[in-house]
């Protein structure tokens, strides 16, 4: 340990002041909305302490636009891309990860090369792909371009490439086929990584814009995201609290699960960074 | 080969030469079974499209009975002529050169900061990593408040300090500045955690000893820390990047690449030709663009992994 002489309490000072200096600038617009969506209107932007409290900006907002459609089609959507791709992800990083198929090497150069093209920046085609089969302004159609995950085969196939070949041998020996052995042995070995992926995955999809508001037009298949844009770009947008109380709403539910798994949520994102 | 095989030498030990040889072919049959659900999805999305998106970029759009026509260069000399196509690609180079280095010092700044012992050091991790689980469409909707002229919050502040009122999203100066300070603000927190998880691996005593040899602080920084950070500092670089051309979300809430496409990037003009203009061969030129440079960047990225293995 450093002795705490006059200069290091100086810099530690410093330090502290920074710290927090950052930190303010970085919770203040949160801050902020949370002002405007709990106080009436004309406190939007007029800061004292004693403006009364209201729910009003909820339940206006909630009762503006179809908010629970938008909740369930997240939910809904969500869902479908995370079964999907926990499904077949699971299957080809298996495949890549214990089988020597003819062509494996060359097939997950083929995999990885979505890492970098991403569905994000397909989307004239991939339109055009959903046209073709029928699927414009449907959920599946939102998911189907995000399902075989690049990024998820990955990090499964290094983690089933640390499971011992002895564990797997062992199974076999039982009888178990290579199926029974992914289900039995290497899906329980990797659930830390299985947690880490899906709520990567969910809050990736639950936050995603750009792909859903090109590709659905209706109440029926729009995500929170995209009924949002529509509701704060309308009429009814130009009122501030009303938009920033929706806007918090919309966040809420990943909001609350991360204040709630804050360690989980950032260790998640940290062993699905870290390869 | 070991495994399947070896194992159905050891189920059935006497096990006469043809069925090794059917097991040896079970496993290709295997192995490419299981690719094969991602692998239609995959060549469906992300490979088809993006061979699409070349040969499109050589047909004109098809309109109403009119089917595309072969038109050879055409798309790419009307590219090379289009003002907003080279406003978009010199906006998105500001935006990357500008929003990359910042976000990873701050992050870098914010890990340094809360690896230490401080006060309220659960608060503080707690406010940097916020923003990254908030959709980029809501904060960027609280951020167009905040920029708002008059009554905004920035207005607000500076109005304090006596300066006139601003139009920060309205005017060509000052709304790509906007755009990149939003951007910053959502990802510090995100890379930070990187640097955090490194910044746990250093060995204390490296800092102990270099205490007692009287080294300081900056030294100590450039000498020990950032070598050591170094291949979380190239990790972090590439989603940077990445994240500089593929989001735009804040945008299209903020600015719909005005005023006067001061802040259009390249995947804006993409979609703003593809979805608004519906000149889809022209989009899928100016895509050709973008995958392009993307490749250049995965290019880079593999021989800054191929770096990184010497630093383990």
């Amino acid at each position: 340990m450093r002795p705490m002489h006059y200069g290091a309490r100086a810099t530690a000072a410093l330090d502290m002041a920074a710290a927090w200096l950052l930190a303010l600038i970085w919770i203040l617009p949160l801050a902020y909305a949370v002002w405007a969506a709990v106080h009436p209107g004309a406190y939007a932007a007029h800061f004292v302490p004693d403006a009364p409290l209201t729910v009003e900006n909820f339940v206006r907002a909630w009762n503006a636009a179809p908010f629970p459609r938008y909740f369930l089609n997240t939910f809904v959507l969500v869902s479908m891309i995370l079964a999907a791709q926990l499904a077949l992800c699971t299957l080809a990083a298996y495949a890549f990860a214990r089988f020597e198929f003819a062509g494996r090497d060359l097939a997950f150069i083929l995999v990885l090369l979505q890492l970098m093209i991403m569905p994000d920046v397909l989307i004239v085609e991939n339109y055009r792909t959903m046209t073709g089969l029928n699927l414009v302004d449907t959920i599946p159609a939102i998911g189907l371009p995000y399902m075989a995950s690049a990024f998820g085969i990955f990090l499964l196939r290094q983690t089933f490439k640390t499971v011992p070949r002895e564990l797997d041998e062992a199974a076999r020996v039982e009888g178990a086929g290579p199926l029974q052995v992914l289900l039995k042995v290497y899906v329980p070995l990797a659930k830390p990584v299985y947690i880490a992926y899906g709520l990567v995955s969910v809050s990736y999809h639950w936050n995603n814009f750009l792909w859903p508001l090109i590709v659905t037009n209706s109440v029926g298949t729009r995500p929170l995201t995209v009924g949002l844009q529509i509701f704060a770009s309308s009429d009814q947008g130009v009122d501030w609290s009303v938009v920033t109380a929706a806007t918090l709403m919309t966040s809420a539910p990943l909001l609350v699960a991360f204040l709630l798994f804050q360690r989980q949520f950032v260790q998640s994102f940290m062993r699905a960074g870290i390869r | 080969m070991e495994g399947p095989d070896s194992i159905a030498a050891a189920a059935a030990p006497p096990a006469p030469p043809r069925r090794t040889a059917g097991a040896r072919l079970a496993v290709h049959i295997y192995g490419w079974l299981l690719l094969l659900p991602a692998a239609v999805l995959l060549a469906a999305f992300t490979h088809y499209p993006a061979i699409e998106t070349f040969i499109d970029s050589f047909y004109s759009t098809p309109k109403g009975r009119r089917a595309a026509a072969f038109v050879a260069l055409d798309n790419y000399q009307s590219m090379l002529a289009d003002p907003v196509f080279w406003r978009a690609l010199a906006n998105n180079a500001v935006y990357a050169a500008s929003v990359i280095p910042l976000t990873i010092v701050l992050a870098l700044v914010m890990a340094l900061l809360i690896n230490g012992k401080i006060a309220g050091r659960a608060f503080l991790r707690l406010s940097y990593f916020t923003p990254t689980v908030l959709p980029m469409i809501a904060v960027a909707n609280i951020w167009l408040f905040f920029y708002s002229p008059g009554y905004g919050l920035l207005d607000q502040m500076l109005g304090l300090f006596g300066a006139s009122t601003h139009n920060w999203l309205g005017s060509g100066d000052t709304a790509l500045v906007c755009l990149i300070a939003v951007a910053v603000w959502k990802d510090a927190g995100f890379f930070m955690i990187f640097y955090l998880a490194a910044l746990q691996q250093i060995s204390p005593q490296l800092a102990e000893a270099a205490a007692l040899e009287g080294a300081g602080r900056w030294y100590f920084f450039r000498r020990v820390t950032a070598p050591l950070l170094m291949p979380t500092t190239l990790f972090v670089l590439v989603n940077a990047v990445i994240n500089s051309f593929r989001l735009i979300d804040h945008i299209v809430v903020m600015t719909q690449g005005g005023p006067n496409n001061a802040t259009a990037l390249l995947l804006f003009y993409i979609y703003e030709v593809g979805f608004k203009f519906w000149d889809t061969a022209y989009a899928a030129t100016l895509t050709v663009v973008l995958l392009i440079v993307l490749a250049v960047l995965a290019l880079g990225q593999f021989m800054i992994l191929d770096r990184r293995i010497h630093y383990q």
